[in-house]
């Protein structure tokens, strides 16, 4: 079903869908759809990592990534803006997270997207642990 | 007043609780809630940082909290 806002957001415990993501941006003025797609890798800093969980201040979080998502249409020409963020326990190749933005031309679609998912890192309430063969540790936590 | 403090990541694991209940005085200050939180729970001083929001936004040292106010504690975010 076809939303009237250009905004896209959800912070869900169940996969996500990346197809469906990039569709969601397409319209028939894109010039540029770039996406972001976000994966649990099987290692960090040397170490094996066994799986990672992702906690949320659920609604904080969407306060916040609603906050960015405007931002990012104030700075750039864009189109549509998806951004989602999966929460639980993901495996190795899961993906955590996903964004999609749609532009007239490429640039702006470009430089948002990059611009979404530094500023997701930096400001949303949202919460990696990482699993290792030896114990666990949430990401960020101490210097 | 009686305020609950609503705990996330490694302050979940500090607390050993998903929200603690912490008494201030009315009208207390951000600044004071993490000189009582650091008091109660030295541990939180081993992070390297950490913020608190009111309400779902993030607070500055001299704002004040209110007996309804939704507080929570904020440990490095790491999301992405």
């Amino acid at each position: 079903m076809m939303s009237s806002s250009p905004i896209n957001i959800l912070i869900t415990d169940e996969p996500l869908d990346v197809t469906n993501c990039s569709q969601w941006v397409m319209t028939p003025e894109s010039g540029g759809i770039d996406v972001f797609i976000g994966t649990v890798r099987n290692a960090t800093k040397g170490k094996t990592v066994l799986r990672l969980e992702f906690e949320a201040y659920q609604t904080m979080a969407i306060r916040e990534i609603e906050k960015i998502a405007a931002a990012a249409f104030e700075q750039w020409p864009l189109q549509k803006v998806l951004i989602h963020h999966r929460t639980g326990v993901l495996q190795v190749g899961e993906i955590p997270v996903t964004i999609a933005v749609s532009a007239a031309h490429r640039d702006a679609a470009f430089t948002a997207c990059r611009y979404i998912i530094d500023t997701l890192k930096q400001t949303v309430p949202i919460w990696k642990k990482e699993f290792f063969e030896d114990g666990e540790v949430w990401v960020a936590a101490h210097p | 007043m009686t305020i609950t403090v609503l705990a996330f990541g490694v302050a979940k694991d500090i607390f050993n609780a998903p929200s603690i209940q912490l008494e201030l005085v009315n009208d207390a200050t951000v600044m004071s809630l993490k000189y009582t939180l650091e008091q109660q729970y030295p541990r939180l001083k081993q992070l390297s940082s950490y913020l608190i929001a009111v309400n779902n936004e993030y607070a500055l040292p001299e704002d004040y909290i209110h007996q309804r106010d939704e507080v929570a504690i904020i440990p490095p975010v790491s999301g992405g």
